[in-house]
């Protein structure tokens, strides 16, 4: 970050991207001069030191997610992972399972891919979420059926932070015999995750959204019992002909390390971001106290804050913060006016929903960068309403 | 490395070392923060290292730079194309790509014995069927180098109703590429076989095509392809991309090096075949036939000597298997597996030719006297 040009910027999006630690980036950088290999050259030992490599970021993933090396492919990132997750499950089991369980809150990849499914012929019931964000198990058990092929719901929401029953929902898929899907994005390195305690069958994994480096995510996919899976790229046969295409050593190498720290300093990352978190949101209450949170704050991933300030469009205050680097919503969409679908899935009305903005706090957010932040949103703050109100006057 | 004395690289088109102006664009990439669909300024730095290197690609393939879509990669860039051109029908040479020849229903077309797509057929084929086709056809072979009659195919196409897919990603780098010249449909290229980083390729679509994306999302790409850009390897990938393009001259000196190489080849064992050798090639692939000696016993003889090469291309688990391309150049199945490719690249030297020469004669001399024993 030292050598940032935006470094006078304060850097509150971490659910949009993380920045590479500078440890991943180290691990990366010999894969990209002397050992530059092609991990499927099996005849010389440039191409067996880079499969090496792959298949050591390949175990430091697994075990992070306690799953079994051979039971994770590398991809080019969640967005991908995502795609092949869903659209691979339901059109293998397209025959006998035509039908799909999707969260309204899902990130758009999700979404898209279900609605393709749908133009294809596919079912597919759209799950509503609690004003908490949460997914209410109950519905869900409604909704799934024996044709059901695939549940989808994502392990911790982009938007507003919250953290899905991953448990629950798995022992209710296993018991329904329909698969269960989670888009674990903003989940992985964030919380403890266990796919086999919880029942997961496909998880989908993102490297920039861990401080690993951006084009590379992985798909977990569950060897006992076997998850099958239409491939979407044809080709070499790479990662057990499920994703063909020359996996890049690097990259891999980079998720594999961000992997490795995540399971050293979760921990103690998660429990210094709450504390981070809950000053911010003190010192910002005090400021202004009719300041909102949308969705849940217990069950919510500890770098994520969604608020809005009653009376200010979310896209003003962003645009009266430029040393803010902040969102109203996903990156995807950022460009986009509309008020989020997710804010709206909560039961926030239009008005409401398109004040929220996002902070994504992370690994190098300091305590003072957030005091510096909540003095200048209150100022803003100020500023604009004193503007309207002498518009008004 | 394996071997004691310094490694030689000869195995370019499976990957190729990244070029220094690759990593350093790499470099200041990633000490960056940012996700290039932000509208923050991380986000607009991120999104101008996206837009710089796109516009500088399009340039060097005299394409519009709104018409190069981004992905993971070559292999991703074929089935983007193929599958999102949505034709019912799919032709394609024998010696295409794995990422082409495993699509479903696709229709092989033969190679000639020199390792050429045949012309005449294509024209039968497509005149016998009038169903709505695309063609996918390599600018140059991976395995031979040989240089494939794109432009004439795409007229043909044209003239049928068909499109032309041009898989260029062995080329690009290599011999000019200009897409508007070859007056294709569609053109993959990737980033790693040209001293560019794994992990990045892209797609060029001729203007206004009709195309379906296939990977869905938060609308990357002008909604052709979703995901989160990689913006290093993006950068890495122009970068690298400027530095062959500029130095396309210096890959005279290295067909001159070539051309001595198999010359020796060739003196030194008269049956000794040089696949490709009579038409246009890459001026860094060499394709020989060693007879009476496998291709699997020719590649860890190299490989104890320190010399990486490659007994056909580099993708799948590890099997050996006759090369399908030399098969459909009328090679017998014995003599596609005694066949191995040598090339070279950027940072090769006369030197590392020279050295590959010598544990060639080695082996044959070896195998040579083990016969006559």
């Amino acid at each position: 970050m030292s050598e940032n040009r935006a470094r006078d910027t304060i850097y509150l999006d971490y659910q949009a991207s993380t920045p590479c630690d500078p440890r991943v980036v180290e691990a990366m950088l010999p894969y990209f001069t002397e050992q530059f290999g092609n991990p499927h050259s099996v005849e010389h030992a440039y191409g067996w030191d880079a499969a090496e490599a792959v298949e050591k970021a390949r175990s430091d993933l697994a075990a992070l997610l306690k799953a079994e090396p051979r039971e994770v492919i590398f991809t080019s990132g969640a967005t991908e992972s995502n795609n092949l997750a869903v659209k691979g499950a339901a059109r293998f089991l397209k025959d006998r399972r035509p039908h799909l369980v999707i969260a309204e809150t899902e990130h758009k990849c999700v979404l898209e891919s279900a609605k393709r499914l749908e133009r294809e012929g596919h079912r597919v019931t759209w799950l509503s979420v609690q004003a908490s964000g949460l997914v209410e198990l109950a519905e869900l058990e409604a909704a799934i059926t024996s044709e059901t092929a695939l549940v989808s719901i994502m392990a911790v929401n982009n938007e507003i932070g919250t953290i899905q029953p991953l448990a629950e929902i798995g022992a209710l898929c296993r018991e329904k015999g329909a698969l269960f899907h989670t888009d674990a994005a903003q989940a992985v390195g964030k919380i403890p995750l266990d796919v086999g305690a919880m029942n997961i069958d496909l998880l989908s994994v993102s490297g920039h959204k861990m401080y690993g480096p951006k084009g590379i995510g992985a798909l977990y996919i569950r060897r006992r019992p076997r998850v099958r899976l239409d491939p979407m790229m044809d080709g070499g046969g790479q990662e057990r002909a499920t994703r063909s295409g020359t996996l890049s050593p690097a990259l891999c190498a980079g998720l594999g390390t961000a992997a490795a720290l995540a399971a050293r300093e979760m921990e103690d990352e998660g429990k210094r971001l709450l504390a981070l978190r809950a000053r911010f949101l003190e010192d910002l209450r005090k400021r202004l106290p009719d300041l909102e949170v949308n969705g849940d704050l217990d069950y919510r991933v500890a770098g994520n804050l969604n608020l809005r300030i009653p009376g200010l469009r979310g896209e003003e205050l962003l645009k009266a913060l430029p040393r803010l680097a902040l969102s109203t919503g996903s990156a995807c969409s950022s460009a986009s006016v509309e008020p989020s679908y997710v804010i709206r899935a909560l039961g926030v009305p239009e008005e409401s929903a398109s004040q929220a903005f996002r902070i994504g706090l992370g690994r190098f957010t300091t305590g003072s960068e957030l005091a510096r932040a909540a003095e200048m949103i209150a100022a803003a703050a100020a500023h604009l309403r004193d503007g309207a109100g002498r518009a008004q006057g | 490395m394996a071997a004691a004395a310094a490694p030689v690289y000869l195995d370019y088109n499976a990957t190729a070392p990244l070029r220094p102006e690759a990593l350093a664009a790499m470099t200041a990439a990633l000490a960056e923060t940012g996700n290039a669909s932000s509208v923050h300024r991380y986000g607009r730095a991120a999104r101008k290292r996206v837009e710089d290197a796109r516009r500088g690609l399009a340039e060097l393939l005299n394409c519009r730079a709104a018409d190069l879509i981004f992905t993971s990669g070559g292999t991703e860039a074929n089935n983007l194309a193929i599958r999102g051109a949505g034709r019912q029908r799919l032709l394609a040479s024998a010696g295409e790509h794995d990422s082409v020849l495993a699509l479903q229903g696709v229709e092989t077309l033969p190679l000639s014995a020199a390792g050429l797509f045949d012309l005449d057929a294509l024209e039968d084929r497509l005149a016998e069927n009038r169903m709505p086709a695309l063609v996918s056809l390599m600018l140059a072979n991976n395995e031979t180098g040989a240089v494939q009659p794109v432009a004439a195919a795409a007229e043909i196409c044209h003239r049928h109703g068909a499109l032309l897919h041009c898989d260029a990603v062995q080329a690009f780098g290599k011999m000019e590429v200009d897409v508007a010249g070859l007056g294709v449909d569609l053109l993959s290229i990737s980033a790693h076989k040209l001293g560019g980083p794994q992990g990045s390729g892209a797609l060029v679509l001729r203007p206004g095509l009709e195309f379906a994306s296939q990977i869905k999302g938060g609308g990357q790409e002008r909604r052709r392809r979703a995901g989160t850009e990689n913006v290093a390897a993006i950068a890495g990938f122009a970068a690298a991309a400027q530095a062959a393009v500029a130095a396309l001259q210096d890959w005279r000196q290295m067909d001159a090096w070539r051309l001595a190489l198999e010359e020796e080849i060739r003196d030194l064992c008269p049956k000794a075949k040089i696949y490709g050798a009579e038409t246009a090639r890459l001026p860094n692939t060499t394709c020989v036939l060693m007879p009476g000696v496998s291709a699997e016993t020719q590649v860890v003889a190299f490989d104890l000597a320190g010399v990486a090469i490659s007994a056909g291309s580099a993708c799948s688990s590890g099997k050996v298997a006759p090369s399908h391309v030399l098969r459909a150049m009328g090679a017998s199945e014995e003599e596609a597996r005694s066949a191995i490719r040598i090339s070279s690249g950027w940072a090769t030297a006369r030197a590392d030719l020279v050295r590959a020469l010598e544990v060639w004669r080695e082996i044959y001399r070896r195998n040579a006297e083990s016969s006559a024993a």
